[in-house]
């Protein structure tokens, strides 16, 4: 993996600060995903994981430093080069985000028929393609409220990895699965990287999946990146906040409360208001 | 609190919906221009625009049926009663031809367009933010604009001139089997007077350029509430409130307005 990692890197974040409504959500973060590679981005809720998806993305625009995506600086794009490449980037929401009034089939052809001319014999082909890889040519003619939660993920990848991207990024991919469905799509997600030749970046807080699959893991905290390394060295580190995190312990540098007046003087405040 | 800061805080309350509204209606300003490019790149994509007409058209023509049959009769019953005071029932057709024609066709037809698919765009629109299809078109480099909104804004304004005239064609029949079938008028009276009463540039006209207006109107009250919804349930059901409310209102004021200028022969 180490060969990987040292090549230009596919995406680069360097020194972005990002506020929403006055609040720092990132500060001077630096990071950098390998082509080819399988990324983690860790961190507990409200770390602003999904945030760094739409920057890299465009969806959102940094205040300071720069997000690089295949050379190009995203947030400087006007609209037609950042969709030109969005073609290439692919997105698994974790609602799924598949549109309610098509079925499998046609939420998996939409990016085919909006963005290519294909014949209709060829668009049928790659959309039985695409539902075969993740197994799901059985269910083409089910609609969106008819699929498990595990099934909507699936077609979802399908129609994240129609057009054939460079990179797929996965928001929290496993959040709300039954094992089965989980395991199901820890091995899609390591396998479409492998065998279609892709990058994937991967934003979650399941330690144990991350590091089944991940190449290499960043853990944000507090606005930037606070530990990174291969899941061996961060199952290794000494470090506090990363053994907190890694371990799932409820008390630690990230403290159980949240940060509030003494215990008893707000209970007799309550009381005597 | 004293009466002073009482009345303060009630000026800063007022002052805050003002300019509330104001930015709002900055806001749905910027968005329809924002709109227009896409209103023209979709009409290349004919099919979504009849798609969208067949669920805002073609679904709402039940109501439209239905409320326009009973709006004629009744206006036959009502019509008929004052006018044979007068002895002048022969010119019952004319009333109805006229009063549907020039606003009831028009401005029911737009109020029960808002009611019924206003509301409907709103909330399917509001709930796609809320279930992140619209982000989801944008990471596929779909203009959600375009692809969405467009086809509906197209649909609803082709969609409330043709209800209308269908509201006010099925408004005099149901006046007709009233008049003729219940209260013995005249069949050949109740069509010659209406013939020879009603312009077709003046009062067909004008009642079409009104249901154009409120067409447009409505189609941009729903489409910027969904589009603008928070995305949380409670977010889109205010929003699908605030279609209706606002629509209907600018549908009254806006009928007030052009029929004033109509009637001075602007």
């Amino acid at each position: 993996m180490d060969t990987t990692i040292k090549s230009e890197p596919l995406v680069a974040v360097r020194g972005v600060s990002f506020f929403r409504d006055g609040r720092p959500i990132f500060r001077d973060l630096h990071l950098t995903v390998a082509p080819g590679s399988v990324t983690a981005i860790m961190g507990g809720s409200g770390a602003g994981k999904t945030t760094l998806l739409s920057l890299i993305g465009g969806r959102l625009e940094p205040h300071t430093g720069e997000v690089q995506v295949a050379g190009e600086v995203v947030g400087s794009l006007p609209r037609k080069a950042l969709f030109a490449l969005r073609k290439r980037m692919g997105m698994l929401f974790q609602s799924s985000a598949l549109l309610t009034d098509l079925d499998v089939y046609e939420n998996v052809a939409f990016p085919m028929r909006e963005h290519t001319r294909l014949p209709e014999a060829l668009i049928h082909h790659l959309v039985l393609m695409k539902l075969e890889l993740v197994g799901l040519r059985g269910a083409r003619g089910l609609y969106p409220a008819e699929l498990s939660g595990g099934m909507a993920r699936r077609v979802a990848l399908a129609r994240a990895i129609a057009l054939d991207p460079m990179m797929v990024m996965y928001d929290e991919p496993f959040t709300g699965l039954d094992p089965i469905s989980m395991g199901v799509i820890v091995k899609l997600i390591r396998d479409l990287n492998d065998a279609l030749g892709m990058t994937s970046i991967i934003v979650t807080h399941d330690v144990s999946e991350a590091c089944t699959i991940a190449d290499y893991i960043y853990l944000l905290g507090d606005g930037h990146v606070i530990a990174e390394g291969t899941p061996a060295e961060m199952q290794k580190t000494n470090s506090p906040e990363v053994r907190q995190f890694m371990a799932g312990l409820p008390d630690g540098p990230v403290a159980f409360h949240y940060p509030a007046n003494e215990y008893m003087a707000d209970i007799r405040a309550e009381v005597g208001s | 609190m004293s009466a002073i800061t009482r009345v303060t805080a009630g000026i800063q309350h007022l002052g805050r919906r003002v300019i509330d509204g104001t930015s709002r209606l900055g806001r749905a300003t910027l968005f329809l221009a924002r709109l227009v490019p896409g209103l023209g790149a979709v009409l290349l994509r004919a099919r979504l625009i009849v798609q969208q007409l067949y669920m805002t058209g073609v679904l709402t023509l039940v109501i439209i049926l239905v409320s326009g049959a009973f709006v004629g009769m009744i206006l036959a019953l009502e019509g008929y009663n004052t006018l044979v005071k007068y002895d002048a029932q022969s010119s019952l057709g004319l009333l109805v031809a006229l009063s549907l024609t020039r606003e009831l066709g028009p401005v029911l037809t737009a109020l029960l367009f808002a009611g019924r698919a206003g509301s409907a765009l709103t909330a399917e629109i509001g709930l796609m933010k809320a279930t992140e299809q619209l982000a989801g078109m944008e990471m596929m480099a779909v203009d959600p604009l375009v692809r969405v909104v467009a086809p509906r804004f197209w649909a609803g304004w082709i969609a409330v001139p043709l209800l209308a005239m269908i509201f006010t064609a099925v408004g005099i029949l149901g006046a007709y089997v009233v008049a003729v079938g219940a209260l013995g008028l005249d069949g050949g009276v109740f069509w010659s007077q209406m013939q020879s009463g009603v312009s077709v540039t003046n009062d067909v006209m004008g009642g079409l350029i009104k249901s154009a207006v409120f067409g447009f109107v409505i189609s941009w009250i729903a489409v910027f509430e969904g589009y603008d919804a928070k995305p949380t349930s409670e977010g889109v059901s205010r929003a699908t409130t605030r279609t209706v409310v606002s629509s209907s209102l600018a549908i009254l004021g806006l009928d007030f307005i052009m029929t004033a200028f109509m009637l001075r022969g602007l």
